[in-house]
């Protein structure tokens, strides 16, 4: 039995101490698998961090599946390591007790690499906190010769600038290609006693998606945007190519998921079917990030659901895509979960699924219509706003989707929308109510058999946020006076519908949106904004109850930035971008052109229909190679 | 067919809570294979009770569980199955077919054993552990008993069953179930209280050892009304779709 890294006191006291003990069904053995890699000479220690608290972090799929695919190697032994909560983060502040991984319960500081995967601007003071408690300097330049080396992964190292300081390495792709060989190169360097920076930089230098952010300089024009970003040595790549795992059917996946002693916020097995969309939202950062569209096979996806059910005695299997609708096998796929599953009390979850006969049909057969709600993702209230967004959804299918359903059973529906997206007028915010109402109508028109009380018309709105390498990179943000407003004005409406009654209006914090889409868009200039906004005690930014705006103004104040430089300033359509050396296949070329589409409010086809040359072909798979009309 | 199921939890899983331990018999079933019967309806789960729950940071080897199984292997079979799924910290003592109209658990759990142990540093062991007799012996053992509205005091002497020094510790014998539940907690609070001492509720560790049942005025571990499984029991020799009428 390994020892606990907190002594049982303190486990007592805490709230859900199960967070911090590890052991968990499916997790490394300690003895004697774990104790035999560590016993190697050659054992590359390995911390996978996701920087918020266990059952957030423990709901996170591409953790897993690093934490699978690292711990399949004899050399490499892989460990978890989470935010500690407030409670446990005072006491180690107090009694300097130091980080340490759930696996070993060893200490941070003793481990080769710490990784962290960045999914959510909101996290970036959690991961100071990290560093911190991790006892191993926050800023990169202070880490000591023997200090792990830290990597960042995940969607927010599409722009790693705000966070450039903080970190010895960002990867930059999918973690399934080149982790191994960053592991190789770095077996060979200890092997040889080189020193920790002539590995960033080897690695920086022979390793595709490998940033290492000391090793570049950026020079700013007088109005504060970029003028020069540089690697300081000739060998150095000027752009950092984003890693792509082309064949998603013949590679690494979590089949023997941990199973949580905590009730966490994905307490499920979870399939993905597909990595990327070929839908071309605009605002949307995941559809262009993880181009091309990749599906994987039917029959891989088969055997994964057995393993996986079968290894964790989870009673739900949900799948995972960003557009399961577009899925193609996806009718096979239901068949097969239901089938073999449903007898067996099984629940299937099925999420983003667009709503028509098929999908109705399905979830009719999974779920319980009757306490179910089911979701449309309109995005906005006119379908000028839709064009312009290029969200291919019509009122008329909306309305039609709405109407099968309430005739199938349902009546209670759900529906997202986001305010403050670019040429937005007051017709469209309003129309969100009005669609709203359009619903209600819908369910009030059918005949009395089949409405059974009252229909429930949710609609959640969020604010947007622009966000890098999307076609609406150049937009501008509101103020969150603006945004209120705005949301206001929407709630109004909302409230002089005739059916108000059966509908309801929910908006999210518009500050904590303007404080996402300053970092979203920032540069290096926000690394010490981040790190004073932690020392005034920002930290878990995500959790309403511990946001505060102020801090993070006073911040920005004090090192003289004016925030609307990453909001709501206009920018040009040839200005250098903090991200543009990041090379994600879509070229600018085709974002400028889809952001020119969206003033002109011009649909563009998904890529099933018609390729639009997007640039993501080059990875040389995945959709762009199924599309019959592929233009090159 | 019903089975009684006696397990322990020790180790570090000693931190996970009585919701948890529920979910991760839930799941243990299913890894293992196990044909568990289910409730009929609209959300079906497994028809499964547990005895008294054990809160966090406690051990225990006499924890029971009753399940219903549509069939089953024999009882060595169940239990190597089960046990090979577990992770280290609970494991599966006995299994036990019981008459079906046999009820649950949870509702005839009226008693427990306890041994209390002492955290190092807290306190001087011996001050309790010479003073077990007096401190039983007193006519009443008050307590203030705080709930959201009101403050009284209960005399708690009619739920200590016994109480002695045993292994560096003290072995108490408190009712316990849905109806009546002393805490070792609550007991170790007055025993603070009668020796002048503040109650430092980490000075203490706490094991369940037993938990019983009463049948015809004596106490009987909740086991002892199963028997072992010796022949494997088909589907058809179990009534198949009873389990749901009991529950
Ligand atoms: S190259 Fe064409 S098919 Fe491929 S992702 Fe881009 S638009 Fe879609």
């Amino acid at each position: 039995m390994k020892d606990l890294a907190l002594r049982e006191e303190t486990l007592l006291t805490i709230e859900k101490p199960v967070r911090y003990i590890g052991g968990e069904v499916n997790s490394v053995e300690y003895e004697p698998d774990f104790l035999k890699k560590l016993r190697r000479e050659d054992t590359i220690r390995f911390a996978m961090c996701f920087p918020d608290v266990y059952e957030i972090g423990m709901s996170h799929l591409g953790m897993k599946i690093i934490y699978d695919m690292m711990n399949r190697r004899e050399d490499i032994l892989c460990e978890r390591v989470f935010s500690p909560w407030m409670d446990l983060d005072q006491e180690m502040r107090r009694d300097r007790i130091p980080l340490f991984a759930l696996e070993s319960q060893d200490p941070v500081f003793l481990f080769d690499f710490l990784a962290i995967t960045i999914q959510y601007e909101m996290c970036y003071t959690n991961i100071l906190q990290i560093l911190d408690l991790s006892q191993i300097g926050i800023y990169a330049r202070d880490r000591r010769e023997d200090a792990p080396i830290v990597i960042g992964g995940g969607p927010c190292t599409y722009n790693p600038e705000p966070l450039a300081d903080f970190f010895d390495i960002f990867y930059i792709g999918e973690g399934e290609t080149v982790y191994y060989d960053l592991m190789d190169l770095y077996k060979e360097h200890k092997k040889s006693g080189g020193s920790r920076a002539d590995f960033l930089h080897k690695a920086a230098a022979t390793i595709p998606g490998i940033y290492v952010p000391s090793l570049y300089e950026t020079t700013y024009h007088e109005d504060g945007t970029i003028d020069t970003f540089e690697p300081i040595y000739p060998d150095v790549p000027r752009t950092i190519l984003k890693q792509v795992q082309v064949d998603l059917s013949h590679t690494f996946y979590q089949d023997k998921p941990l199973v949580p002693f905590l009730k966490v916020t994905q307490d499920r097995c979870v399939l993905e079917i597909q990595r990327g969309c070929t839908r071309g939202c605009r605002f949307c950062q995941a559809g262009m990030i993880y181009r091309p569209n990749r599906e994987r096979d039917l029959d891989y996806l088969e055997k994964l659901a057995d393993t996986m059910l079968d290894a964790t005695g989870n009673d739900e299997i949900s799948l995972s895509s960003l557009s399961s609708s577009d899925f193609r096998k996806l009718p096979e796929l239901c068949n097969y979960l239901i089938d073999n599953y449903r007898s067996k009390n099984i629940n299937i979850g099925l999420p983003s699924l667009r709503i028509d006969a098929f999908s109705l049909d399905v979830m009719s057969k999974v779920q319980d219509v009757r306490k179910s709600s089911l979701t449309f993702a309109p995005e906005a209230g006119t379908q000028r706003m839709r064009d312009v967004i290029n969200k291919g959804l019509t009122r008329e299918v909306i309305l039609q989707g709405a109407r099968e359903a309430f005739m199938g059973g349902w009546n209670k529906v759900k529906l997202y929308f986001m305010m403050g997206l670019p040429t937005e007028r007051e017709e469209d915010m309003k129309g969100i109510a009005h669609l709203c109402e359009d619903v209600a109508m819908t369910y009030y028109k059918l005949d009395k058999e089949y409405r059974k009380g009252k229909v429930s018309v949710g609609a959640s709105c969020s604010f947007f946020v622009p966000k890098p390498f999307t076609p609406f990179q150049w937009a501008q943000m509101c103020d969150p006076e603006e945004y209120q407003r705005r949301a206001h004005l929407v709630n109004d409406e909302f409230k002089a519908q005739h059916n108000h009654r059966s509908l309801s209006f929910k908006w999210h914090d518009a500050k904590t949106t303007v404080l996402e889409g300053i970092l979203a868009r920032g540069d290096r200039r926000l690394c010490k904004v981040i790190y004073d906004a932690y020392h005034k005690g920002c930290l878990y930014d995500a959790w309403t109850e511990y946001f505060h705006y102020d801090r993070w103004l006073e911040s920005l104040e004090e090192n003289h930035l004016d925030y609307h430089f990453y909001t709501s300033r206009e920018r040009s359509l040839d200005e250098v971008f903090p991200w543009d050396f990041i090379d994600i296949g879509v070229t600018k070329n085709f974002l400028k052109r889809e952001w020119n589409r969206a003033m002109e409010e011009k649909t563009t086809p998904n890529c099933h229909e018609k390729c639009s040359g997007c640039g993501a072909a080059r990875f040389g798979g995945g959709v762009c190679y199924e599309s019959k009309n592929q233009v090159v | 067919m019903k089975a009684r199921i006696k397990w322990s939890k020790t180790g570090i899983l000693k931190f996970i809570g009585h919701l948890d331990v529920q979910r991760y018999f839930h799941k243990a079933m299913l890894r293992a294979g196990l044909p568990v019967s289910f409730s009929k309806g609209l959300s079906p789960h497994q028809i499964m009770s547990f005895a008294a729950p054990l809160g966090i940071g406690m051990t225990s080897q006499g924890e029971y569980v009753d399940v219903s199984f549509d069939w089953s292997y024999t009882s060595r079979e169940m239990m190597d199955r089960l046990n090979a799924v577990m992770k280290e910290g609970i494991s599966i003592l006995e299994f036990k077919q019981i008459e079906e109209k046999e009820k649950n658990c949870m509702s005839v759990t009226a008693a427990a054993d306890y041994l209390v142990t002492f955290r190092g540093g807290h306190y001087f062991e011996e001050a309790f552990t010479k003073r077990c007799e007096p401190f039983f012996f007193q006519e009443e053992i008050p307590i203030l008993k705080k709930t959201k509205r009101s403050e009284k005091i209960v005399d708690i002497s009619p739920m200590i069953l016994a109480i002695h020094s045993q292994d560096d510790g003290i072995f108490m014998k408190l009712v316990t179930g849905s109806a009546q539940n002393l805490k070792p907690h609550t007991v170790m609070e007055a025993f603070c209280n009668y020796l002048g001492y503040d109650y430092d509720p980490l000075g203490f560790q706490y094991h369940r050892l037993e938990t019983y049942l009463e049948k015809e005025g004596r106490l009987l571990p909740l086991g002892s009304v199963g028997w072992d499984i010796t022949e494997e029991i088909k589907p058809s020799d179990t009534g198949k779709g009873e389990a749901a009428k009991y529950e």
